[in-house]
């Protein structure tokens, strides 16, 4: 079988691109960015119903637009993303071809067919609004998990294709040593998605086949067990997978290399081992399951993946703090923080997923994972905001910035609208920030999630919410509503720069063709890590790090020992 | 070492031994084992084994 060697040689980056690997990339960007678009336009809807002041949609229509929301974003623009990053990764990053990029053909093809069908069965057959969770009993048209399964076979198929591509690239010797810590972190969410899909096969096979009748039964809870499998994992795809993306943008924008190359490995092995085991939190709740079982998964085992994203949270900022201070911004504490490039897109977006991902969705997500402390918010709005924390000013934020800097390589297309461009991440990162707050403010109030109304009109059970959880709701839906422009900015910038943005056309733009045995010459990066030389204050090489680094402990410690307190008010215990 | 030419340092950790945990690191099959074993017997297998476990009600 002929083997395509054709690549081209990235006049900005000096990268050497193989071009099968490349369509593939845009392909599967593009497609997340459409999936994107449609979760967005449903997100509008979802937030102008919450707003209990505009309250826009009817009942039924308000679960039907948030069941498409959910899966549009959860799942199709983060795993369809995904894909091309994985590409990027196994591809660009190790000077290598792709492994069999038919069968990935195949695999964007599946993904797409299952992404239609699960819509045409939520959006236009209207009888699927099972939300992303589809618990039975309560049951889809067989269609509904047809699309996922569809997707999910697909989507196992391209991360089989990544492996490959490790193997090829490492037959054909493109790279010395050991593959780079960015396509570590893509192997890593490569591993977690095996996981995560094979758990959602396990459940959704069963499940399609009682919704065409079977199977006469599946048991609620062994449903939520296996299915968490597959449902919280597939969000650890997405931390890997942005975990990956701002080792890379620290690299790309100032050439920063990892602190301890050792410790972010060892950090993403943690992540291996034992991010999936946080699935349990969404069980903490559930009777049935033992406190051992709920306490081991959440929290002895998931503290340890805790830990690996404080390493990484530490070694981020670390290794910019450092190549910053090599540069010459060496005064006080931060100094190198205030020197970087805030007006690049690629760089702001990144350090706000960072900090937001951090201060917001990991503590809380600690908070969550505590089997007493879930009791005060399980269930409650508190949950989708802690998950918009880190999936979306998390991960959503850091696919945003690689992608301004994605558009003119692997597109070679100027990007329009900069003026936009340098404020978008701040809009979209800021506003997600603020509604994510505000949900869990609310939350914390005890406003339910998933409720068409909180005013519980004409229902037999009535509850009044306190004022402050009436104010929350409005400050979350206006903060939402700046989070939606800055996302509209973003669709307008990449359509328009993709589609009708100006050619880059480089006179060092080139072809390589290489033989069969004989890979693309490859310029290898040194090996030797210089000395940080005399750089950093009392013995730190990155005291500003440091800094922030116990500032986030404080903040840690201190909202985690809040909510103990808060618990003891609760619970009538006295 | 300091000043060895670097030919000659890229020879010397050529022949170093590469440490058993780099070994594990650098196999990406025996990664997806450990990753998809783990969560495996430790989330799924123990709480289905919990869920077969409860009593049914008579």
């Amino acid at each position: 079988m002929a083997v395509n060697r054709m690549f081209r040689v990235c006049p900005a980056t000096g990268f050497k691109v193989h071009e099968p690997a490349e369509a593939l990339m845009k392909i599967n960007a593009v497609t997340a960015v459409v999936a994107l678009l449609v979760g967005g336009i449903l997100a509008l809807l979802v937030i102008l119903t919450r707003w209990q002041t505009v309250h826009l949609l009817p009942a039924d229509a308000f679960y039907m637009v948030l069941t498409a929301h959910g899966l549009n974003m959860l799942v199709f623009w983060i795993i369809f993303f995904e894909v091309a990053v994985l590409y990027f990764c196994g591809t660009v990053l190790l000077n290598s071809r792709l492994a069999t990029p038919t069968f990935a053909w195949v695999a964007y093809a599946l993904m797409l067919i299952g992404a239609l069908v699960n819509n045409y069965a939520v959006m236009i057959r209207g009888d699927s609004s099972v939300m992303f969770t589809s618990y039975v009993p309560m049951g889809a048209h067989w269609s509904f998990y047809l699309g996922l399964i569809l997707f999910a076979v697909g989507a196992l198929i391209a991360c089989f294709v990544f492996l490959g591509t490790l193997v090829v690239a490492k037959a054909e010797r493109t790279y010395n040593g050991s593959v780079s810590l960015v396509t570590f972190g893509a192997l890593t969410a490569c591993i977690i998605a095996v996981f995560t899909i094979a758990a959602g096969a396990i459940i959704l096979i069963p499940t399609f086949f009682w919704s065409i009748g079977l199977i006469s039964h599946i048991d609620s809870l062994m449903y939520r067990t296996v299915w968490w499998g597959f449902g919280h994992s597939s969000q650890q795809i997405n931390v890997s997978a942005h975990v990956a993306v701002w080792y890379a943008i620290a690299a790309i924008v100032f050439g920063a290399k990892p602190m301890s190359e050792k410790v972010s490995r060892g950090a993403f092995l943690l992540y291996i081992l034992f991010l999936q085991l946080a699935s349990a939190h969404h069980l903490l709740a559930d009777p049935g399951l033992t406190s051992n079982w709920k306490i081991f998964n959440t929290s002895y085992a998931m503290y340890l993946a805790v830990l690996a994203s404080m390493v990484h949270g530490l070694t981020v900022p670390g290794a910019i703090e450092v190549a910053q201070r090599e540069k010459g911004f060496n005064k006080g504490l931060f100094e190198w923080l205030r020197k970087a490039p805030w007006g690049n897109p690629v760089f702001s977006g990144m350090f706000i997923s960072l900090i937001g991902f951090g201060f917001l969705g990991g503590i809380s997500g600690v908070m969550m994972g505590t089997e007493q402390l879930n009791l005060i918010i399980h269930n409650t709005i508190y949950v989708p905001g802690h998950f918009h924390a880190t999936v979306v000013v998390g991960t959503t934020l850091a696919f945003m910035s690689l992608t301004y800097f994605v558009i003119p390589t692997i597109f070679r297309r100027e990007l329009m609208f900069p003026g936009l461009a340098k404020w978008q991440p701040y809009l979209f990162g800021l506003g997600m920030s603020g509604f994510s707050l505000f949900m869990m403010g609310a939350g914390t109030l005890g406003v339910p999630r998933r409720h068409w109304d909180m005013s519980f009109a004409g229902a037999l059970m009535q509850h009044e919410f306190p004022a402050t959880a009436w104010l929350m709701m409005t400050l979350m839906a206006i903060t939402g509503l700046v989070a939606i422009v800055g996302g509209a900015a973003y669709l307008l910038i990449t359509v328009c720069s993709v589609f009708i943005g100006k050619k880059i056309t480089t006179p060092g733009f080139k072809h390589i063709s290489a033989r069969d045995n004989a890979a693309a010459p490859v310029s290898l990066p040194n090996v030797v890590v210089p000395s940080h030389g005399n750089i950093g204050t009392a013995g730190f090489v990155a005291p500003g790090t440091f800094v922030l680094a116990i500032g986030f402990l404080i903040s840690f410690v201190l909202y985690y020992f809040v909510n103990w307190k808060y618990l003891s008010t609760v619970w009538p215990l006295n | 070492m300091a000043n060895a030419s670097p030919q000659n340092s890229n020879d010397e950790l050529s022949d170093e031994p590469i440490p058993p945990m780099q070994q594990l690191l650098d196999n990406p099959f025996a990664l997806l084992f450990l990753g998809v074993a783990m969560p495996t017997v430790l989330y799924i297998v123990w709480g289905v084994m919990e869920i077969v476990g409860i009593p049914i009600a008579k």
